[in-house]
């Protein structure tokens, strides 16, 4: 019997995070046209950071999200334009004027154990007609049963679906099998489950596959895997799996992996991919939107990328902490001079 | 002479720390009633220990008590709805008004940098824990140079958030980008608040970044200059908040020519700012009521209290 499934499309929100949150408006609709054609359910565009993410603590983006949206609007035809938003960064009157822009669908982001300030951000998404899911990000840093608990609570605000958002590549597949029962087991039988993964171990496509065969039903995935850290669920290796796996969906494998290799992975200005950096952050388990501004601070301040990275789990920072970087070097710095006076 | 009496309505968090300073700190207040709507609130039970006048009714239950007559400036701890609706009940007795909402009904006051500018006026604005932490910041880059944008980030624990932090994220955000503007003296201002759970619990820290127009000033001028103004403006703020410090050497880079910092600008058409600042703050609590993490809780506290003292101290003269 074959298991439905429903495939999002991160490239133009996560991906943002690889390039440095900057792509053109003519970039976004190639991206978009190749993803709807090729069968998506859903395309999110953002800032890597959610709506007015742009800021000088993540990067600022080459253009305004709604530059962006825009842009993806005036091509998308199929799928459902879907964006992301992060109380504490964006505002619900940024979620006003993505609708107006023709956004339909939201996520709205929260740390894994702070769902309650996403309460006026999904009630308010639910208001407008829109269809919203809670991401509880960084899910690995909560015990299974405490995040079931949060993803219960964003579904008594309104959410239509809650993610396993797997921010820092963290989780192994039992947590990832672990976690879908947990949330299966305290949410309603009508309240849909996702899966966020990233690929810093080198399990997103094994994570999301399990995922799958524990109930999730929404899958995030990006061509090329573009993402942050050592990027997202590849859409195009997760849906040979999907094929293998008799999953039902819609998308074109072959489409899919020429939009891959033809438009995506020739943005990329750092490739993507598990190496020493991205690979550090999967198991020191940081927010792997880190990744670029860490190699930033370490050419600035010549202190090793991972050290800034394994400081970064130390101190168990959260999503959105990007400034600790900096203090991180200057605070290493400040201990070498003690030490060699 | 006698000392002015105050009330605080919302005994909460935050109320409850301002009582506790009202009490140990404070020259020329004292304490006449605490508030709630809670009647088994911990703020309430402390405050009747102590022997003050309380209610569980709210603002009405505020006018109704026989201590309101003497009470001469009301502290609002309570949220940015709520204010609204008390505000308007203590309107028609003349009561001057110190809002710790992000309600934002009066002018926004920072001590360090404009307390003398809104002394007379009927309620004021305490911005934000963030705002009052990350502005004074803002203000001492700005008198040196052109500030084209400001953005503070400020991350608190978990635990040091109570239920109105949480309800009032996007108003935290709204009111302290708008008073990094009007206050701060940035042409654009945007914040951000991130909450931590960590255990043991992280102590407040807040970033402040300004992207600048050095003008003709060396790299080294221009990180002198900005390094004296807030060194100075630090030590102005904690004056009144001990636990608040500079945490490492104040950043001053230029801006990369492929940044798009354009796009963070008020209008895409305004000069291009040449150097970005960055500047690294913590803000230890004095653990008055929360324990000494929660110095989001300590800035808010202190700065409201330092604007009360200011209005009586000026009645007095």
């Amino acid at each position: 019997m074959s298991t439905p499934i429903y495939v999002q499309e991160v490239s133009l929100r996560d991906g943002m995070h690889a390039v440095r949150h900057r792509i053109t408006p003519e970039d976004v609709k190639r991206i978009v046209i190749a993803a709807d054609e090729a069968g998506v359910d859903a395309i999110e565009v953002a800032h890597g950071d959610g709506l007015t993410g742009g800021s000088v603590n993540y990067g600022p983006g080459s253009n305004s999200d709604w530059e962006w949206i825009e842009a993806a609007a005036s091509v998308i035809k199929n799928a459902r334009l879907t964006t992301l938003l992060l109380p504490g960064v964006g505002t619900i009157e940024d979620l006003r004027r993505a609708y107006d822009l023709g956004v339909r669908s939201v996520r709205v982001a929260t740390h894994c154990t702070e769902a309650d300030v996403s309460a006026q951000h999904i009630a308010a998404a639910r208001e407008m007609g829109m269809d919203v899911s809670g991401f509880l990000m960084l899910n690995h840093m909560a015990p299974t049963e405490v995040v079931a608990q949060q993803a219960k609570l964003m579904e008594s605000y309104g959410a239509h679906c809650v993610y396993i958002t797997d921010s820092g590549g963290r989780l192994t597949m039992n947590d990832v099998r672990d976690r879908a029962r947990a949330y299966r087991d305290v949410l309603n039988d009508e309240t849909e489950i996702g899966i966020h993964a990233h690929e810093n171990l080198s399990l997103s496509v094994a994570n999301s596959v399990v995922a799958v065969e524990n109930g999730v039903y929404r899958v995030d995935a990006s061509l090329a895997g573009h993402g942050a850290g050592a990027g997202n669920c590849p859409i195009e290796a997760f849906i040979a799996v999907a094929n293998l796996s008799d999953f039902k969906h819609n998308c074109d494998l072959f489409k899919l992996q020429d939009a891959a290799d033809d438009i995506v992975r020739p943005l990329q200005d750092r490739p993507v991919r598990v190496d020493r950096e991205t690979l550090t952050m999967g198991y020191a388990g940081v927010y792997s939107s880190f990744l670029r501004h860490a190699e930033n601070a370490s050419a600035r301040y010549g202190v090793d990328t991972r050290d800034i990275l394994m400081e970064c789990g130390r101190r168990g920072l959260v999503g959105g902490q990007e400034d600790m970087i900096v203090d991180i070097c200057l605070t290493k710095l400040a201990e070498r001079e003690a030490a060699d006076a | 002479m006698a000392k002015t009496q105050v009330a605080i309505i919302g005994s909460g968090n935050i109320g409850t720390d301002l009582m506790i300073k009202v009490m140990r700190t404070s020259q020329h207040l004292e304490m006449g009633a605490m508030v709630g709507i809670d009647p088994d609130s911990d703020g309430l039970a402390r405050a009747a220990k102590f022997g003050f006048a309380t209610t569980s009714d709210g603002v009405e239950g505020l006018i109704g008590l026989p201590e309101f007559d003497d009470i001469e400036i009301v502290f609002d701890a309570t949220s940015a709805k709520a204010h609204v609706a008390n505000a308007a009940a203590l309107e028609p007795y003349g009561k001057r008004l110190i809002d710790l909402t992000p309600a934002a009904i009066g002018p926004y006051v920072i001590p360090a940098v404009n307390i003398d500018e809104h002394i007379d006026a009927p309620n004021v604005n305490m911005v934000t824990c963030g705002g009052q932490a990350t502005i004074p910041i803002v203000a001492a880059i700005a008198r040196v140079v052109p500030v084209a944008y400001g953005e503070i980030v400020a991350s608190i624990s978990s635990k040091s958030a109570g239920p109105g932090t949480r309800a009032n994220i996007d108003e935290f955000t709204e009111t302290t980008s708008g008073a990094i503007v009007t206050v701060g003296g940035a042409r654009r201002g945007k914040a951000i608040i991130i909450l931590n759970p960590a255990e043991p619990p992280l102590i407040m820290r807040d970033t402040v970044f300004a992207l600048v127009d050095g003008g003709s000033r060396t790299l080294e001028e221009l990180a002198a200059e900005i390094t004296e103004s807030v060194e100075k403006m630090v030590g102005d703020v904690a004056a009144y908040v001990p636990g608040y410090r500079l945490k490492q050497k104040v950043q001053v880079h230029p801006i990369p020519a492929d940044q798009p910092v354009e796009t963070l600008l008020a209008s895409p058409d305004e000069a291009r700012p040449t150097h970005q600042v960055s500047v690294f703050l913590e803000v230890e609590g004095a653990a008055h009521y929360l324990p000494a993490y929660a110095g989001n809780l300590d800035i808010m506290t202190s700065a409201a209290l330092q604007m009360a003292e200011r209005i009586a101290a000026a009645k007095e003269n």
